[in-house]
């Protein structure tokens, strides 16, 4: 059936460049992957009915975040001072952890009669933006101001320390 | 094979536990970054997929909206405190941050 083929090739396109992502030794490939799987996560939600959301996540995951960290990436390319020992023993702990977190939830999910059914899915823009004008205003006026400090707090965090002698100055008219 | 809300779980229960793995065991603070946008995806598929399927109406898309932006935020932010360390220290491994422990 189209449908199941469908959903295994968006569920593989989403986790299998996933574990690229967490295993590959150099960052920027770890970047390059992390973009299939936003969009396999985008075509997950497309799937699911959220048309909105799958644009949402195109255009701030795929346009926005992912550009950020592939220009971070860039500024900060570190070459490897040599071949690090990349301590087996040290990706143990980890690895079990997170099978086991794994685990527990597949347990879980598969445990649980979760009574859902699926309804006829229609288009979601229009009644997303009625709620966020009605029952979620506030969250979404909060989440501007959140945006607005972060947007400030990161302004700040990178702005060039310079004109040190300005400082100096400062403190003596101060004083 | 019929494809349901188990079927979301299970992959987003993947994508969740991949994003674990990399933030307690990479080194470069942006591949921890990474993992978190890994694990906040995971938790907004989860959102939809039981928008969907058990609670029927629009209000799990809403908070995942809400979650996207918050992890945009989130993003900008950490990847300017990367820049500082990156400017500091002259190196993005989260090992180099230790100048408090004496």
């Amino acid at each position: 059936m189209i449908r199941d083929l469908v959903f295994v090739a968006l569920a593989l396109l989403a986790v299998v460049p996933a574990i690229w992502v967490v295993s590959s030794r150099n960052i920027v490939h770890a970047g390059f992957a992390l973009l299939f799987t936003l969009l396999g996560v985008a075509g997950l939600y497309a799937f699911l009915g959220a048309d909105f959301l799958a644009v949402t996540q195109l255009m701030v995951y795929v346009g926005g975040v992912l550009v950020l960290i592939l220009f971070t990436v860039m500024m900060t390319h570190v070459p490897a001072a040599g071949k690090r020992r990349h301590g087996l023993d040290r990706l143990v702990p980890p690895a079990v952890f997170a099978a086991a977190v794994f685990g527990v939830l597949y347990k879980v999910i598969t445990g649980v009669n979760w009574q859902a059914t699926a309804v006829p899915s229609k288009a979601t823009t229009a009644e997303i933006g009625t709620h966020l004008m009605t029952t979620y205003i506030f969250p979404f006026e909060y989440v501007s101001i959140v945006l607005l400090g972060a947007m400030i707090g990161a302004a700040i965090l990178i702005r060039e320390r310079r004109a040190t002698d300005d400082d100096e100055d400062n403190r003596e008219a101060q004083a | 094979m019929n494809i349901g809300l188990p079927h979301f779980l299970t992959v987003s229960a993947a994508l969740f536990a991949l994003g674990l793995f990399a933030v307690m065991a990479r080194r470069n603070t942006v591949a921890i970054l990474m993992g978190v946008e890994l694990m906040l995806n995971a938790a907004n598929v989860n959102f939809v997929a039981f928008s969907r399927y058990v609670q029927h109406g629009i209000d799990g898309q809403i908070v995942a909206a809400f979650v996207i932006v918050l992890a945009a935020a989130e993003a900008a932010v950490a990847l300017a405190i990367v820049l500082a360390l990156y400017r500091n220290y002259g190196s993005v491994h989260a090992d180099t941050a230790q100048s408090l422990k004496r």
